[in-house]
Parts: C-alpha cells; sequence; structure tokens
C-alpha cells in the first residue's frame, strides 16, 4: 500500500501514529461467513489507508479462533492482533501479560467519551484501556412476525408481561408457534435474560450476574423471572429440542412463529430470509422495562518488542476504531457500532433504536458476559437448562440452586 | 563384532521416534494434566497447587454426576443391545444365505458414516414433525410417540439407538468371523447326534465365542467413553442436561468456559475410569484364554 495513499486520506483527522513503510499487521478473528467477512472488509481496508497491511487469519468458530490465537500468543508467536468477545475473558489474558494497553490511542481519540459508559469500564483494566470494542449486539430483542401477529389480531408489540402471555394465547389459539425457541442452553439463558432484565431491571439484573447477591437472587422479582420463564415452557414447539437459532429464527419467516427472543444476529438471518426490518417484521426491547443487553466483539494487542509491530498496532488500533469504519461493518453485520457518536440516518429502525438505548445509560445492561466469568454463567445456564428441561422442578428449588452456585463464585 | 553390535542397536534406534512419542506425547500429556489438575487454572494454566479443590467441585457439579451416570447407562444399554442384535445377525448370516456379502456391506456401513451424521440423521429421524413418527401418523399409527428428543427421561435412549445403529455391523463381523473359526466337525456330531440348531448355538457355540464377545464390548465400550459427537448433534446434552456426557464437559470447560484445572480433575477422573475397565476386560480375556489353555493340556 503506498505511502501516499496513507498519507492523502488521513487528511484532517491525520493520526500522530505513522506507520513505517511496508509494515504489516496479522489479524486472527472468527468472521467468516459472507455478510461477516463484508464486515471485517470495510475495517481492513481502513487499517491500509493508513498505510498498514492487513494480513488476514480468519478461523471459523469463535472458540477455536480463540484457542489458536492464545496458544500462540503463550508460545512465543503472537499475531498482531486477535479477536476477543466483550467481558471477562479478557481477564486471564490481560493478568498474565500477554496483551499490551492501547491507553494513548484510546486518549487521543477520546474513547471515554465516545463510548457508552458502561462499555467503556468493560475494557479497561486497572486503570488501562485493554482492547478495541468494534460492535455491539443486543443480546435479547424480541422479534416479532407482523404478519403472524395480524393474522392473530395483536395490533402491536405487548409492553408489559401480562400482554405478551395473552398474545400468546391468542397465537396459539390461532395455531402458530407463539414462541419459537431452539432448546440449547445458549438460547434458554438469551430467553432468562430477557425476562430477567425486563422484570427485574437493569440493578437487580448486575447484582444477580455481577455481584452473585444473596438477596438479589431471594428478591420477589427474581422469583417472578423466573415463575414467567417457566410459565413459557408451555409456548413452544415439539421440534424445539437442539434446533439451531438460525432454523429456529427461520420459522418467523416462514410466517409460522410469532414471537423470538434472539440477539441481533438473527436481524441478518431473516434480511437474508428476504424480511424487510420494519415492515415484515420488528424488534422491540422488553416486555416490562426495555434495556438493551449489550455484547460484542474486541480486538486486543499482544505484546510485542518489535517496534515496528507496535507502530502497526497503533495504527490498527485508530483505524479500526473510526466512525466510518465501525459504521460500514456495523450494516454489513447487524449489529451497531461500538461508539454511539454515528450518524443514525444509516441505519435501520431496529439498529436506530440500539443505538439510541446505548447512548442513555439508564438503558442498556451489559451482558452477564461480561459480568461474570464464563465458568460461573455456564454453570448457572446449566440450571437453566435443566429448569426449562424440568417442568416439575419448581421455582424455590431452581431459587436454591441458583444461590448455591453463586457461593460457590462468590468464594 | 561392530556388524553384531550395529545389528542390535539398530531396532532400538528405529524404535526411537515412537518411544519419544510414548514417553513425551503420551506419558508426558498425562502427567502434565494430572498436575494442572491439582491447580486453580483458569483459561491459562497457573502453576501453583491448591490440593484437591478442582476434584472436590467436581464432584459437587450436578452435571459432572448426571454425565457419569449418563455414560454408564449408555455403555449397558448400547453393549446389551449391540451383542443381542448383532448376535442374532451373525447367526443369520452365517446360515451361507446367498448374497451375504451385500447383506454383511450394508450392516457394516453405518460403521463408515461419521458420527456427526448419524447424529444429524437421527435427530431429523426423531423430529416430531417430519420424522419417522409423523410418517407413522399419516398412515394411522400414532401409538408410536418418537418425541423422545423432548423428554429428559428418554432422550438418553435416542443416544443409545444412534449408537447400536452405527456400531452393531463391527459386531456383526466380530461374531461372523468368530461363527466361521468353529470346528464344522462340530456342526457334524450335531447332525448325527439329532441335536437342533438353535441348541447348538445356545449350548456350545454361544459359550465359545466369549473372546469375541468381549472384544467387541470393549471396542464399544471405547466408543462409548470418547462418546462427543453424536451427543453434539443429536442432543447437544439437552434437554436440559440429561444427556450429558463427560467428554462434552471436558471440551465445554476446556474451550468455551475457561476452566483448565476442573477441566483436567475430569480428565484424569475418566482416565482412572477407562484404566479400571481396560484391567477388567484384560483379566476376564486373559481368564477365558488360561481356561482353554487348561482344557486343551488336560485333553
Amino acid at each position: 500500500m503506498g505511502v501516499a495513499l496513507a498519507i492523502g486520506s488521513a487528511g484532517a483527522s491525520c493520526p500522530s501514529y505513522a506507520a513505517e513503510d511496508g509494515s504489516k499487521i496479522e489479524v486472527i478473528h472468527w468472521f467468516t461467513s459472507k455478510s461477516e467477512a463484508a464486515g471485517i472488509k470495510a475495517l481492513a481496508d481502513a487499517v491500509a489507508k493508513r498505510g498498514v497491511t492487513w494480513v488476514d487469519t480468519a478461523i471459523a468458530g469463535g472458540d477455536a479462533a480463540k484457542a489458536a490465537a492464545i496458544n500462540r500468543t503463550q508460545a512465543g508467536d503472537p499475531p498482531g492482533a486477535l479477536q476477543l468477545n466483550t467481558g471477562k475473558e479478557l481477564d486471564d489474558i490481560y493478568a498474565n501479560g500477554l496483551i499490551r494497553n492501547v491507553d494513548d490511542v484510546a486518549a487521543e481519540g477520546h474513547w471515554k467519551d465516545v463510548l457508552p459508559s458502561a462499555l467503556y469500564n468493560a475494557i479497561v483494566r486497572d486503570g488501562h484501556v485493554v482492547a478495541i470494542p468494534i460492535n455491539n449486539y443486543a443480546q435479547n430483542r424480541l422479534f416479532y412476525s407482523k404478519a403472524v401477529l395480524a393474522e392473530a389480531g395483536i395490533t402491536e408489540p405487548p409492553k408489559t408481561w401480562d400482554e405478551m402471555f395473552s398474545a400468546l394465547d391468542k397465537l396459539k389459539t390461532k395455531g402458530f408457534i407463539p414462541l419459537a425457541l431452539g432448546a440449547q442452553p445458549w438460547q434458554e439463558r438469551v430467553l432468562f435474560n430477557a425476562v430477567l432484565v425486563g422484570v427485574a431491571g437493569k440493578e437487580l439484573f448486575a447484582k444477580i450476574w455481577h455481584d452473585n447477591d444473596p438477596d438479589a437472587i431471594k428478591s420477589d422479582e427474581f422469583r417472578k423471572s423466573v415463575e414467567i420463564f417457566g410459565r413459557l415452557r408451555g409456548y413452544v414447539d415439539p421440534a424445539s429440542a437442539n434446533r439451531e437459532w438460525n432454523q429456529t429464527t427461520l420459522l418467523l419467516a416462514q410466517k409460522k412463529a410469532g414471537f423470538q427472543f434472539m440477539g441481533d444476529w438473527a436481524k441478518g438471518e431473516l434480511v437474508a430470509a428476504g424480511q424487510r426490518p420494519g415492515v415484515d417484521f420488528g424488534g422491540v426491547f422488553g416486555p416490562d422495562q426495555p434495556i438493551f443487553i449489550f455484547g460484542g466483539d474486541v480486538f486486543v494487542l499482544p505484546v510485542s518488542n518489535n517496534e515496528t509491530l507496535k507502530k502497526a498496532q497503533d495504527v490498527f488500533a485508530g483505524a479500526v476504531f473510526e466512525k466510518e469504519a465501525q459504521t460500514k461493518a456495523s450494516l454489513e453485520w447487524g449489529s451497531i457500532p461500538a461508539r454511539t457518536d454515528v450518524d443514525l440516518s444509516n441505519f435501520d429502525a431496529i439498529a436506530g433504536d440500539g443505538v439510541e438505548s446505548m447512548r442513555d445509560p439508564t438503558r442498556n445492561s451489559p451482558d452477564p458476559n461480561v459480568l461474570a466469568t464464563s465458568d460461573n454463567v455456564s454453570s448457572l445456564s446449566d440450571l437453566i437448562a435443566e429448569y426449562w428441561a424440568t417442568s416439575s422442578m419448581d421455582v424455590q428449588t431452581f431459587v436454591d440452586r441458583w444461590s448455591e452456585t453463586a457461593e460457590l463464585a462468590r468464594q | 563384532m561392530l556388524d553384531r553390535a550395529i545389528t542390535r542397536t539398530t531396532p532400538y534406534i528405529a524404535m526411537l521416534p515412537a518411544y519419544a512419542a510414548a514417553f513425551v506425547g503420551y506419558l508426558g500429556s498425562i502427567g502434565w494434566m494430572i498436575y494442572i489438575s491439582f491447580t486453580a487454572s483458569k483459561s491459562l494454566p497457573k502453576y501453583e497447587l491448591v490440593g484437591t479443590y478442582q476434584y472436590e467441585r467436581l464432584f459437587q457439579t450436578t452435571r459432572w454426576l448426571i454425565s457419569l451416570e449418563n455414560m454408564f447407562l449408555i455403555a449397558v444399554g448400547v453393549i446389551a443391545l449391540t451383542l443381542a442384535l448383532g448376535t442374532l445377525l451373525a447367526i443369520a448370516l452365517d446360515q451361507h444365505v446367498s448374497g451375504e456379502s451385500v447383506f454383511r456391506t450394508i450392516f457394516l456401513y453405518p460403521y463408515a458414516m461419521s458420527l456427526v451424521v448419524t447424529g444429524i440423521a437421527w435427530q431429523w429421524l426423531l423430529n416430531p414433525q417430519h420424522g419417522l413418527a409423523a410418517i407413522l401418523e399419516g398412515i394411522g399409527l400414532d401409538f408410536f410417540d418418537s418425541n423422545i428428543l423432548n423428554r429428559p427421561d428418554l432422550a438418553l435412549w435416542a443416544i443409545v439407538i444412534a449408537c447400536v445403529w452405527q456400531g452393531a455391523g463391527l459386531t456383526v463381523v466380530i461374531i461372523l468371523s468368530a461363527l466361521r473359526s468353529v470346528d464344522n466337525d462340530l456342526w457334524r456330531i450335531a447332525k448325527v447326534e439329532g441335536i437342533p440348531a438353535w441348541r447348538m448355538y445356545v449350548s456350545v457355540v454361544l459359550p465359545m465365542l466369549r473372546p469375541a464377545f468381549y472384544t467387541a464390548s470393549f471396542l464399544m465400550l471405547l466408543g462409548v467413553v470418547s462418546l462427543y459427537e453424536l451427543v453434539l448433534a443429536l442432543t447437544g446434552g439437552g434437554p436440559g442436561i440429561s444427556t450429558e456426557v463427560p467428554t462434552k464437559f471436558i471440551m465445554d470447560y476446556l474451550f468455551q468456559r475457561g476452566n483448565i484445572g476442573l477441566a483436567a480433575a475430569a480428565c484424569v477422573t475418566l482416565l482412572a475410569i477407562i484404566a479400571v475397565c481396560g484391567l477388567v476386560f484384560l483379566m476376564l480375556r486373559n481368564r477365558v484364554a488360561l481356561n482353554r489353555g487348561l482344557d486343551r493340556s488336560a485333553s
């Protein structure tokens, strides 16, 4: 990539971090599907414009990509940058001294001002900015098929759980699948969290997931959420066992099902199936309190002694955080940019609502994976799955076992 | 002199890579894993020892206990059903039916199938809306409730059925080859004495096949212990955690849940169980061999 190009395009917002001639950066990530790769290209173009060549190492599957990247980093052959999810998985890697901070780039780019405060806190360790957030997905969107709802005589998406249950009953009488769910533990957790954050609100949600607070777990709001979650068992179809989320989403596109609680990535699936956001389907938060549970992707930079690479990493950090690059990438991914100072006219109503929720601290909450270790989250996830599958398990047993697991996590 | 020394040492030199692989690759890894199981390693290994904490936690984890129980249930179910089915099919083939090799190939085909494919195929077959049940219901037979994948108390059977379907062919071949090694004179004697064939099988031939049964059982046991892809594709461990298996527990804690210490403790426990099972089978087999040896020397 020509140096002239880099200087020419940098223009007024010229970053003080200049790349050396011919420098490159290897990036390990798991954006492998067609739309994912298109999003990554938008970021790679931004990096190239600043004179650094992006060497792409895409590995299918988040777990595989993380394992490969971390193994290489530990073995002393780190890539220039690697993808992780926003959340606690940063802790171990940072504590072991495997990744460097991007304090200078973050200070210059005013990351603290352009990122939602909860997200900014999620990437800071010991006062250092240690990750570069690139996007956010709502993890708890209530998607609905407008045609199916209309046929059942439901004019607008329910705002409370009482309205929700009456809508579900209407759908059931009409012979639709009221609630589309693939009975896999993580999908059940998506549903559970959507119920919990709506009923209990963001403070209690954080107390339960982050603090493992015994009183919060015994609160009436928590019990009510568990009860509602249990009642929902009666509204899924018999073929839900171990069904993938995207097949489940297609039930909405095929006008077989009314509602699905899923992350924003389902929007991409619906659009790919020829559904238009806001016309054929909608996506809202709630019922009860409308709160955006956010989670997303970040890049981290392994520690390196190579000065050329260090400079390239700085350039990379600035480039993938650019407003235009993040906007373009998110339009491909169906996510919203990590930074919220973006032009809303680029986005559809669902994404626009997402950005506005992220701008307002009272309307968003971090995902459990940001609040707690994956070990803790997944142990509770096992319990949620067991409860969902066992209709004979009562609320008290569930609360007791949650308390036990939480106590283990507090130690 | 030198020539002979070279001749004598050459095999050892040739074996060096294999020894190195065995000691470093296998024993070294096992040793490292045992060590890690006594540390508090999270997503990255840590080397400070914390005693038996991981084992205590492991045996307080509902999911691990269910996984172990499931492994034993699957093993018993698969071995019993496969041996029964495999023996019947092998005896049927042993009647020198025409087109035997065709049947043998058909029986053995599922074994060549990837476990993931098997899992997905059975998931479709058991789908209550498009699968077997729907077909049966369509022709008026609605007694069969195939929705076992949604039932925590029955879903394990789906895994057993898929395993039997997959593994029966191999058992057929093992038992058939053992049947063929039975001395033909025995059959002639039976004919002369007028002993019915079923009686010959039950009282004479099948007892002689015991080593083949042990071999087939042990192979199946190994298959069940390492069962992973099939469960992942068929039930994903669900509904709830009702069909979880130990290997899936280990993989999840290693790669998704960032707890290498707990995963290592689970590995070591599993290793111990396999070692004990292996020892038992070895003893059983040796006893048979020993008895035979005695029989022969006595006659």
